[in-house]
């Protein structure tokens, strides 16, 4: 093995994780100074800027096979902060780009400002906390010092919690609170347990941690802490409590950026601490404790999404159990002399799962959006004869649970795959089996959207109204990506073996 | 017993019963304040991290404290949006528990979108 590397020097493209990071800021800001219907413009135009940003980034790193690292200032850790992209935040940052884009062309529909007013409230909110909540992931995908990535957790959960109450009725408020309070719970335990490594090691910053950490009893209490407050905000069981009644009451286009985007942030920075900052944790026990919980969750969560009556609720035990998969990777990455190969795989599952589902999940609620409004509902007993009404909408949808369920060639299938071979080849049969129990649950719920929406109505649908056909259009488009993940590779192995931790010791950079 | 690990010992203390009080009680408001409690123990353990590092002359080491300046701040912000959506919620129902089931039983079945 080799001596740890040194941290990362400045690279030539650095500038670009600040622009990643500072341009739906500078929206935000921009937004706040002029008001009222000017909000939407601006988040319109940051879209194709924040894309383009995301596109350099990935280019750069495929083109020169080293992670991005920029230093605040001109001063290298420990005395000043990093920004660092590697692979898998080049591709959160590509998928944040694109589904951010993506939901604000569908949302425009939904939170116009009204002709005659000069600035409503719901509308004026959604368009900066889209930025917001833009900004605050890219912090969260790019950060390299613990504390860095704590405000950018904060700022997500701030940018989060009001998404979920912008009607206003009491059940929303009271979603948002609960959420409000888990994330703060999650908070608390992340700050503590940042206090602790800095006490212990003297640095936050995780590349210079990840030469100087070693297992005792400080570094696990602390990272037993931020662990379990991460999964507090990230909702894997048993912390999932807030996510269903959150994202199910949210406006749709809002439940498919929480669902889709918001709780993966937390889940990156659990990545990032177990195979960034204290590298060899997943060799321990503790490994299969997270597999566990993320078990837990798939089974809980995928038969909760069966009991349930109405569509948007189902899509949201989907989240929780879609979630649990992703922390399949602790327990299978783990072990002493495993070989690349393997590591890679699993690392690949995980990142593919990740993005697979964002875009399946932002499919699925904005189908579900406009399912509910062409209907006036939207409960499943009464999804009969919507596959005729709104043939693209149920088309999109079935693609997106094509994804879920993980059948070829989604990318959801892809994911699944890579797991299931990585737990054949760690002798760890029993994560393959969740995943082919997890399989069978998701496609039981799935059905129980796809069957009625496609049988024939008992009685003509009454007066129905039909989504603009560009609404249609890019939650079709969200539902191809999902499944396009699996039948064209995008070099996303190249991509995520860039600055990748698990194998950074066995191929020098 | 020096004064580090009293004041470790006392920050501990206060983030274990803002800990408990968070998950035991099932009030939002004294949620919060025991959220604020954890908070303060947190922030006391940051002060005694920071007298601990003291070197060169300096009665502290100032990166924890200003850390602890950004704490402060992300824990009054977050402090404020509770209270708000709580005001909202005391505004709209007349009460702030967070009893789900009862207010299932009130609101009829309704779209979302």
């Amino acid at each position: 093995m080799m001596a740890p590397a040194l941290p990362d020097m400045p690279t030539a493209g650095g500038f670009l994780l600040v622009l990643a990071i500072m341009l739906p800021i500078a929206g935000v800001l921009l937004q706040f100074m002029l008001g009222g219907r000017q909000a939407e413009r601006i988040a319109l135009l940051v879209m194709p800027a924040g894309l383009a940003v995301a596109v350099a980034v990935t280019a750069a790193l495929m083109l020169s096979g080293r992670p991005l690292v920029y230093h605040l200032g001109n001063l290298a850790p420990p005395l000043g902060l990093a920004l660092r992209a590697d692979g898998f935040s080049a591709l959160m940052l590509m998928t944040t780009a694109l589904i951010v884009s993506a939901i604000g062309l569908f949302a425009r529909a939904d939170f116009a400002t009204p002709t005659g007013t000069v600035e409503a409230r719901a509308p004026f909110v959604f368009w900066t906390l889209l930025l917001a909540l833009w900004g605050a992931l890219a912090v969260v995908f790019l950060g390299q010092d613990l504390f860095t990535l704590y405000v950018g957790l904060e700022l997500l959960t701030f940018g989060a919690v009001p998404l979920v109450s912008l009607d206003g009725r009491a059940e929303t408020l009271t979603a948002a609170l609960r959420y409000l309070l888990f994330a703060l719970f999650g908070s608390a335990l992340f700050l503590a347990g940042t206090v602790l490594f800095y006490g212990e090691y003297g640095t936050l910053d995780i590349a210079l941690l990840a030469t100087r950490t070693h297992p005792d009893t400080t570094s696990a209490i602390a990272v037993a802490m931020m662990t379990a407050g991460l999964l507090a905000k990230t909702a894997l069981f048993p912390f999932h409590l807030w996510l269903p009644p959150a994202h199910a009451g949210a406006p749709a286009p809002a439940s498919a950026l929480l669902s889709s985007l918001v709780v993966k942030g937390p889940f990156f920075l659990v990545v990032r601490l177990w195979f960034g900052a204290m590298p060899g944790l997943t060799d321990l026990p503790a490994a299969q404790l997270l597999g566990a919980l993320g078990a837990g969750a798939v089974l809980f969560g995928s038969v909760l999404a069966l009991c349930q009556p109405r569509l948007k609720p189902l899509i949201a035990y989907s989240t929780v159990a879609q979630l649990g998969y992703l922390f399949l990777m602790f327990p299978l990455a783990g072990g002493v002399g495993l070989p690349a190969s393997v590591r890679m795989a699993v690392w690949t599952g995980g990142a593919v799962q990740a993005v697979s589902h964002a875009f399946a999940k932002a499919a699925m609620f904005a189908g579900a959006g406009l399912i509910g409004q062409a209907l006036g509902h939207d409960r499943i007993s009464g999804l009969r004869g919507v596959g005729r009404a709104l043939p693209v909408t149920t088309f999109a949808v079935a693609f997106a649970g094509l994804s879920l369920m993980g059948l070829p060639p989604s990318g959801g299938f892809m994911a699944k795959w890579l797991l299931v071979r990585a737990s054949i080849a760690t002798a760890q049969w029993w994560w393959a089996a969740l995943v082919f129990a997890g399989g069978l649950l998701a496609g039981g719920y799935i059905f129980r959207i796809i069957a009625p929406a496609l049988s024939a109505p008992e009685k003509p649908l009454p007066a129905i109204r039909t989504p603009a056909r560009r609404r249609e259009v890019v939650v079709l488009a969200l539902a191809l990506i999902s499944v396009l993940l699996g039948v064209v590779p995008f070099g996303l192995t190249t991509l995520l073996a860039v600055g990748n931790p698990t194998i950074a010791h066995i191929v020098p950079r | 017993m020096n004064a580090e690990v009293l004041f470790g010992l006392a920050g501990a203390v206060l983030a274990g019963l803002g800990l408990y009080g968070l998950v035991a009680d099932p009030a939002p408001l004294r949620k919060l304040l025991a959220f604020n409690l954890l908070g303060g123990g947190v922030f006391l353990v940051f002060g005694v991290v920071a007298r601990r590092g003291a070197a060169a002359g300096l009665g502290g080491d100032p990166v924890p404290q200003a850390l602890v300046i950004t704490g402060l701040v992300v824990a009054f912000a977050a402090t404020a949006l509770a209270v708000a959506l709580l005001r909202l919620l005391f505004e709209r129902t007349g009460q702030t528990l967070l009893d789900t089931a009862a207010q299932e039983r009130t609101s009829p079945d309704q779209a979302d979108g």
